[in-house]
């Protein structure tokens, strides 16, 4: 298995100029130059994409600046707990991506294939919360521009699984990677085994992280009912406390409005007979649609680097578990490494710009 | 390795680390399980931040912790504190593209505030808001 680390007499063409290792390119002197050459080249490549999103937070500026009261009103449709679940769950992956890059420059290949299982895993889950997440949010007609459906008290919820239809892939893969492992257990390939172990978890992952999504949404809705009743009681108290059941409150219609116009932009959902309230204007396409369009835009662009990101993660355990990687070549874990901290980087200021809007 | 390896071996030193062409600067597991934990402790600063009312100031106050903890990120998990300088300036360059991009798009927004209708509710509403409907014909 230490092949790739001795010169590679198989390649008999190269030969004819020079001696050089299979993992060092004829085109390059040393190692060196050759993990230099593809990190300068990785980091071209993460100052596109810092511009690709940039557009989009651009978006989110202007219209932000310009309609504060929709990211107000908007912003209360969004689970915190959810985004910072999925904001530690991101920083682990990270923590785990840069603890890879350690292990393939000491050779260890073990922890290796661990910490990128690990990082696979946590971007996995991250997209199981995400789903959750997308579903809720499509099951009561949250949906971007035209399509958003106006937030009408005690309006009937869509009954689409939507949560199923998200989950179909992954429960495909996860089929897949389960019977790739037992053929890995059948032919007892120990590189197949190296592999296959990581998919498998990872797989699962999904599942956990839609677990956790729903217990974490379900315990939100609990607290919802309860600061319903609260507000109920004591309506005025609303407009001093601050953040949680304030912002989670959902007014019953009996409530004035008008006398809170505070509080009116953190309600849930509006009261059919409140038409000239300061949300009638905001709850709409124009408005809290446009809000939504900008919110999948950027969400929904991340979770696609989440996606490709797992991709290369599973081509680098694929290549680990052939021991291809030491001190001298470890260029694709750490370039994956800057790409995957790049992705946790967008999130860590599309959390707060998104969730903790007050 | 072939003979120009030896300019190389000089180059390393010059960003002072490894010698005879070892050029890996494995992170130490305690100083990744720092970074970490303080990224977790900004995290649940922000959260806690966002319970206060601080009017403008919460976008600011948001994003200067989002900014220190996309700083830790990219000094220690992605090595750049060790890297060359090259990578950095690289990184920062594309960075004051961005400030500039939205720089101008923000004060073009605010120049034109006047002559803008972002809420179609305006139109509709036949509020005070007159002053725009006429402008925009």
């Amino acid at each position: 298995m230490t092949t790739a680390v001795a010169p590679a007499p198989a390649d008999q063409e190269h030969d004819a100029h020079h001696e050089h290792p299979a993992w060092l390119a004829h085109h390059f002197d040393d190692a060196e130059q050759q993990f230099d050459a593809g990190k300068l080249g990785m980091w071209i490549f993460l100052v596109t994409e810092v511009l690709f999103f940039s557009g989009m937070f651009c978006a989110y500026a202007l219209y932000r600046n310009r309609n504060p009261e929709v990211f107000e009103f908007c912003s209360t449709f969004l689970n915190e707990k959810l985004g910072a679940i999925n904001t530690g769950v991101l920083l682990f992956s990270s923590l785990t991506m840069a603890w890879a890059v350690r292990a393939s420059q000491l050779k260890q290949t073990k922890t290796l294939i661990g910490m990128l299982g690990a990082t696979l895993g946590c971007a996995a889950m991250f997209l199981g919360v995400k789903a959750v997440e997308y579903s809720h949010k499509w099951s009561i007609g949250l949906f971007p521009g035209k399509f958003y459906v106006s937030q009408i008290e005690g309006a009937p919820h869509s009954t689409v699984p939507y949560l199923w239809y998200l989950s179909i892939p992954a429960l495909i893969l996860l089929v897949g990677f389960v019977l790739y492992y037992v053929y890995a257990f059948v032919a007892a390939s120990k590189f197949h085994l190296r592999v296959a172990g990581p998919l498998v978890v990872a797989a699962l992952c999904f599942f956990g992280g839609v677990k956790l999504g729903q217990i974490l949404e379900a315990e939100e809705s609990h607290g919802d009912s309860h600061a319903a009743a609260g507000s109920n009681a004591h309506g005025h108290e609303h407009s001093d406390h601050d953040g949680h059941d304030h912002a989670k409150a959902a007014l019953a219609p009996t409530v004035n409005l008008l006398g809170e116009p505070e509080t009116v932009l953190h309600d849930v959902a509006v009261s059919p007979a409140e038409t000239n309230t300061p949300d009638s204007n905001v709850n709409q396409k124009g408005m809290a649609g446009l809000f939504f369009s900008i919110y999948y835009c950027m969400t929904g662009v991340h979770a696609f680097h989440i996606l490709g990101g797992m991709a290369v993660i599973t081509w680098l355990i694929v290549k680990s578990a052939r021991h291809e990687f030491h001190s001298k070549y470890f260029g694709p874990v750490d370039n994956v490494g800057l790409y995957w901290h790049l992705v946790d980087f967008i999130w860590i200021y599309l959390f707060p710009l998104l969730y903790l809007i007050t | 390795m072939s003979a120009p390896s030896a300019d190389h071996t000089n180059d390393s030193h010059d960003h002072g680390h490894g010698h005879d062409g070892e050029f890996s600067h494995p992170m130490p597991v305690w100083m990744l399980l720092s970074v970490f934990f303080a990224l977790l402790l900004l995290t649940v600063a922000t959260v806690y931040q966002s319970t206060f009312s601080l009017g403008n100031l919460e976008v600011w106050m948001s994003l200067t912790i989002a900014t220190v903890k996309a700083g830790l990120v990219i000094a220690f998990f992605m090595h750049l504190l060790w890297d060359k300088p090259l990578n950095a300036i690289i990184i920062f360059s594309s960075l004051i593209f961005v400030a500039l991009f939205l720089g101008f798009t923000m004060m073009d927004a605010q120049g034109y505030r006047e002559n803008l209708i972002m809420n179609p509710t305006l139109l509709e509403d036949s509020q005070p808001a007159a002053v725009n409907v006429e402008l925009s014909k």
